[in-house]
C-alpha cells in the first residue's frame, strides 16, 4: 500500500515517460512538440503536488480565522513561470514547424533527412 | 459570416463581460490570486473571440500587428522602468517599500505597476501569437 | 549607483531589449543593442575589480532576505563567467554590424538584435544570480532567443537545426527543472547558498541522488558533452555568422558554469565526486568527445562545421579539468573556458569574413583565399596556432594548465591523450591552411579582403588570444583563485 500511497509520482512519471517516449519516438514534427508538452506538464504536476500540504487551504489570509493549515504556494508560483516557458516554447517550436513546413514542403522528420542532404 | 446572427450578437454580449472580468483578475492581484499574467489572457481571449467571429480583417483594424508587437515591448519596460523608479527611490531593485510613504501602500502600487506590465506583454504577445499563425496563408497543394 | 551594479548589468540590457524591437529600424536597434552590451561589458569589468578587491557581493531584490527573496551573489567564478559573456558579446556586437547585414533581411534587423540583447541578458542573468530556480529562467530566456537567432540563418536548414536545438534544449532545461524540484521537496529552499548548507542533511535519502542525476543530464545536454551534443553541429553550422560567433563563445561557457556551480558549490566536491563518483563518467566521456569529435572534425568539408566539431572537442578539455576535482585541474577548465571563448570566437568571425565575402565556407570554395583574404585567413591561422596549442598562444595556457593536473593525479595517459587531441587540431587547422594557401584560386572570380568593420572585431579577438597567451599571469591567477573559492581551499 506505501505504493499506493506515492500515486502522485507515479502519475507524474507515467505522465513523463509518456511525454518522453513521444517526444523520442514520433517522427512528425508536431508529434514531437505534442509529447514535449506533456513532458512538460508532467513536472508541473510534481511541484503542485509537492506544494500540498495535507488538511491545507488555499494560502489567503483570513481575517479571525487562526491555527490554519496552508498549502505551500511557492511551488504553483514556481509553476506560474514554468507554465509561461511552456507556452513560449510551444509558440517557438510551432512557428519553426510552420516554416519548415514553408520551406521543404514537409514536417516528417524522415522526408525532412532526405531533402537536407 | 454575415448569416451567423447568434453568433455576432453572443459575441457582442459577451465581450464586455470577458474584459471586464480581465480587469477584475488583474486588480485583485495585488493581494489575492489573480494577477497580470492570467488577466492578460483572458484579454486577449477576448479579443482572439472577436478575431474569430468578425474576421482577422476587422481585429488588424483594431489593433494593427505593430501595435501588438508594441505592447509586447512596452510591457516589459513597464516592469523594468517600475524596478528603476524604486533604485531611483534610494531602494534596491524592485524594493516597492519606497513607493509611498508607507511601505504596506508602496507595495500595493508597486505589485499593480508590475502586474500592468505582466498584463500589457501578455495581451500583446498573446494576440502576436494568434496573428502569425492566423494570417499566414495556406500553402498550394 | 555602485551598490547596485549586480543588478544592473542584467535589468539595463533587459530593458533595451524591448527598445531594441520597438524602434523598428535596423541602424537604431543596432545602436541599442551596442549601448547594452558595451554598458553590460563595463559594469562586469567593475565586478571582478570589486570581487578581487571586496570578496563576494550580494544583492537582494525587492528587499527581500536571502533564503526567502531572490538573492544576486557573484563571487570571483560567476564574475569571470560575466566577464567572459560581456566582452564576447561586445565584441560580436560589433561585429554583427555588418556580417548581420549581409545574412539577415533588414526588415527583421530590429528582431534580431532585441533577440541579441535578449539571449546577452539571460546568460549574464545566469551567471549573477544566487537562486536556482532564477537560473531556469535565465536559461531559458537565453535559450529562446539563441533558437530564434539561429532559424534567422540564411540556409533553409537553419529551421530544423534550430528546431532540433529547441527540442533538446527544453528537454535539458526540463531535466534541470525536475532536479531543482527534488531538491526543493527535501530543503524548502532555492537559495544556492541555503541548499548548500541543507543539503549535507539529508544526503543520504535516495531523493538527492536522483536530484543530482537529473541536474547532470540535464546540464551536460545544454553544454554538448560528447553523446549528448547532437545538436550543436547543425546549429553552429547554419545560424548566421555573428550568431555562430557569440553562442560558440559564451553558451556552451555558461552551461560550464552551471556544472561548476551545481557540483561543487551546491553539492559539494566531496558529494559530487567522492559519494556519486561523477568523475568516474566525466572523464571518460571528456577523453571520447576529444578523440572522436577531433577526429570527425577532420573530415568535414564545411569549415563552420569543422570547427562545430572542434568546440565539442574542447569542451571535452573543460569538462576533463573539472573532472580532476583538484585545485588544479578545475583552474584548467576554468581558463579554458575564457581561452576557447576568444579562440573559437576569433575562428568563427574569421569564418563569417568569408561568408560574406565568397558566400559560402566550403573547403572547395576558399582556394587561394590566403592571397584574396590576406588579413581575414591570418587571422584563422592564428586562432587555429591557438586550438592546436602552440606556446605563445591562450591555447597552449590552458593545456599546459591540463596536463600537470593530469601528471598530478599520477594519470599519464590522460596527457598523452589531450597532447593526441592538440595533434588531430593540427590535421584539421592544416586542412583549410592547405586549401587556402596552397592551392590556386579561379582566376576569374573577384573576391577582396573583408570590410574593417569584419577585420576589426575578428582581429581584436585574435590579438587578445595572443596577448593572454604570453602573459597569463591576470587569468591564471583569477582562474586559480575562482577553484579555490569552489572547492573550498584557501582564503
Amino acid at each position: 500500500m506505501i505504493a499506493l500511497g506515492l500515486f502522485n509520482y507515479w502519475a507524474v512519471i507515467l505522465l513523463m515517460m509518456v511525454g518522453f517516449y513521444t517526444l523520442i519516438a514520433r517522427g512528425n514534427l508536431v508529434k514531437k512538440l505534442i509529447g514535449l508538452n506533456i513532458f512538460q506538464t508532467s513536472v508541473i504536476m510534481l511541484y503542485v503536488s509537492m506544494g500540498k500540504v495535507a488538511g491545507g487551504t488555499a494560502p489567503i489570509l483570513v481575517e479571525g480565522a487562526e491555527h490554519v493549515v496552508y498549502s505551500n504556494p511557492i511551488p504553483h508560483v514556481l509553476m506560474l513561470t514554468a507554465i509561461v516557458v511552456g507556452v513560449a516554447t510551444t509558440a517557438l517550436g510551432l512557428s519553426l514547424v510552420v516554416r519548415i513546413n514553408e520551406a521543404f514542403g514537409t514536417v516528417e522528420d524522415d522526408e525532412l533527412r532526405d531533402e537536407s542532404l | 459570416m454575415d448569416d451567423l446572427v447568434v453568433l455576432r450578437v453572443g459575441t457582442k454580449i459577451l465581450i464586455p463581460f470577458i474584459l471586464l472580468f480581465a480587469l477584475y483578475v488583474q486588480f485583485h492581484g495585488d493581494y489575492g490570486p489573480g494577477g497580470g499574467f492570467q488577466a492578460g489572457v483572458i484579454f486577449a481571449a477576448a479579443y482572439v473571440l472577436y478575431a474569430l467571429v468578425f474576421g482577422i480583417g476587422n481585429a488588424l483594424r483594431v489593433m494593427p500587428a505593430k501595435v501588438v508587437y508594441a505592447c509586447g515591448a512596452v510591457g516589459v519596460m513597464i516592469f523594468v522602468g517600475t524596478g528603476f523608479v524604486t533604485m531611483g527611490l534610494g531602494g534596491v531593485f524592485l524594493d516597492y517599500n519606497v513607493l509611498a510613504h508607507e511601505p504596506s501602500h508602496g507595495q500595493h502600487y508597486g505589485i499593480i505597476a508590475v502586474e500592468l506590465g505582466v498584463l500589457v506583454t501578455v495581451f500583446g504577445v498573446m494576440v502576436a501569437i494568434f496573428y502569425a499563425f492566423a494570417g499566414r496563408r495556406r500553402l498550394d497543394p | 549607483m555602485s551598490q547596485h551594479l549586480p543588478v544592473l548589468i542584467v535589468v539595463v540590457p533587459l530593458l533595451l531589449a524591448p527598445l531594441a524591437a520597438l524602434v523598428g529600424n535596423w541602424k537604431a536597434a543596432w545602436i541599442v543593442a551596442a549601448a547594452a552590451s558595451w554598458w553590460a561589458f563595463g559594469v562586469s569589468i567593475a565586478l571582478v575589480r570589486r570581487v578581487l578587491a571586496e570578496g563576494t557581493i550580494s544583492y537582494e531584490i525587492g528587499g527581500w532576505a536571502a533564503p526567502y527573496g531572490i538573492e544576486y551573489r557573484i563571487d570571483l567564478v560567476s564574475a569571470f563567467v560575466a566577464m567572459i559573456v560581456a566582452t564576447i558579446g561586445a565584441v560580436a556586437i560589433i561585429y554583427a554590424r555588418t556580417s548581420v547585414r549581409a545574412e539577415v533581411s533588414e526588415d527583421r534587423g530590429a528582431l534580431f538584435y532585441s533577440a541579441f540583447i535578449l539571449c546577452f541578458t539571460g546568460l549574464l542573468g545566469i551567471s549573477v544570480t544566487g537562486d536556482v530556480f532564477n537560473i531556469f529562467v535565465f536559461l531559458e530566456v537565453s535559450s529562446l532567443s539563441a533558437y530564434a537567432l539561429i532559424a534567422m540563418g540564411q540556409d533553409r536548414r537553419a529551421l530544423t537545426a534550430a528546431y532540433q536545438y529547441l527540442i533538446m534544449g527544453s528537454v535539458g532545461a526540463t531535466f534541470i527543472v525536475i532536479g531543482i524540484g527534488l531538491m526543493y521537496s527535501m530543503t524548502g529552499t532555492l537559495n544556492i547558498a541555503d541548499l548548500a548548507e541543507r543539503l549535507p542533511a539529508v544526503a543520504d535519502n535516495r531523493t538527492i541522488p536522483v536530484a543530482f542525476t537529473f541536474l547532470t543530464v540535464g546540464i551536460t545536454l545544454k553544454l554538448a558533452l560528447f553523446p549528448l551534443h547532437l545538436w550543436l553541429p547543425n546549429a553552429y553550422t547554419y545560424a548566421p555568422s555573428a550568431v555562430t560567433a557569440f553562442i560558440a563563445s559564451t553558451a556552451t561557457k555558461v552551461a560550464v558554469y552551471l556544472l561548476l556551480r551545481f557540483f561543487f558549490t551546491v553539492f559539494g566536491a566531496e558529494f559530487s565526486f567522492e559519494q556519486m563518483q561523477l568523475d568516474k563518467v566525466l572523464m571518460p566521456l571528456a577523453l571520447v568527445a576529444i578523440v572522436t569529435m577531433s577526429l570527425v572534425a577532420i573530415y568535414q568539408d564545411n569549415v563552420k562545421r569543422l570547427l562545430a566539431y572542434s568546440s565539442v572537442a574542447q569542451i571535452g578539455y573543460m569538462v576533463l579539468g573539472i573532472s580532476f576535482a583538484s585545485v588544479l585541474g578545475v583552474t584548467a577548465g576554468i581558463l579554458h573556458l575564457f581561452n576557447h571563448a576568444l579562440m573559437k570566437g576569433a575562428l568563427f568571425m574569421a569564418m563569417g569574413c568569408v561568408m560574406y565575402r565568397v558566400g559560402s565556407v566550403r573547403l572547395e570554395r576558399m582556394k587561394g583565399l590566403g592571397k584574396k583574404m590576406p588579413w581575414t585567413m591570418a587571422a584563422f591561422v592564428g586562432g587555429g596556432l591557438s586550438l592546436i596549442g602552440v606556446p605563445f598562444t591562450v591555447g597552449f595556457v590552458s593545456k599546459w594548465y591540463l596536463v600537470q593536473a593530469a601528471l598530478e593525479r599520477g594519470m599519464w595517459p590522460v596527457a598523452a591523450v589531450v597532447m593526441f587531441g592538440s595533434l588531430l587540431a593540427v590535421i584539421y587547422v592544416w586542412k583549410v591552411v592547405e586549401v587556402a594557401y596552397f592551392q590556386e584560386a579561379d582566376p576569374d572570380d573577384d573576391i577582396r579582403e573583408a570590410p574593417l568593420g569584419l577585420l576589426i572585431p575578428t582581429w581584436a579577438l585574435v590579438i587578445a588570444s595572443f596577448y593572454f597567451g604570453i602573459d597569463a599571469t591576470t587569468t591564471a591567477d583569477i582562474a586559480t583563485r575562482a577553484a579555490e573559492v569552489l572547492l573550498g581551499v584557501g582564503p
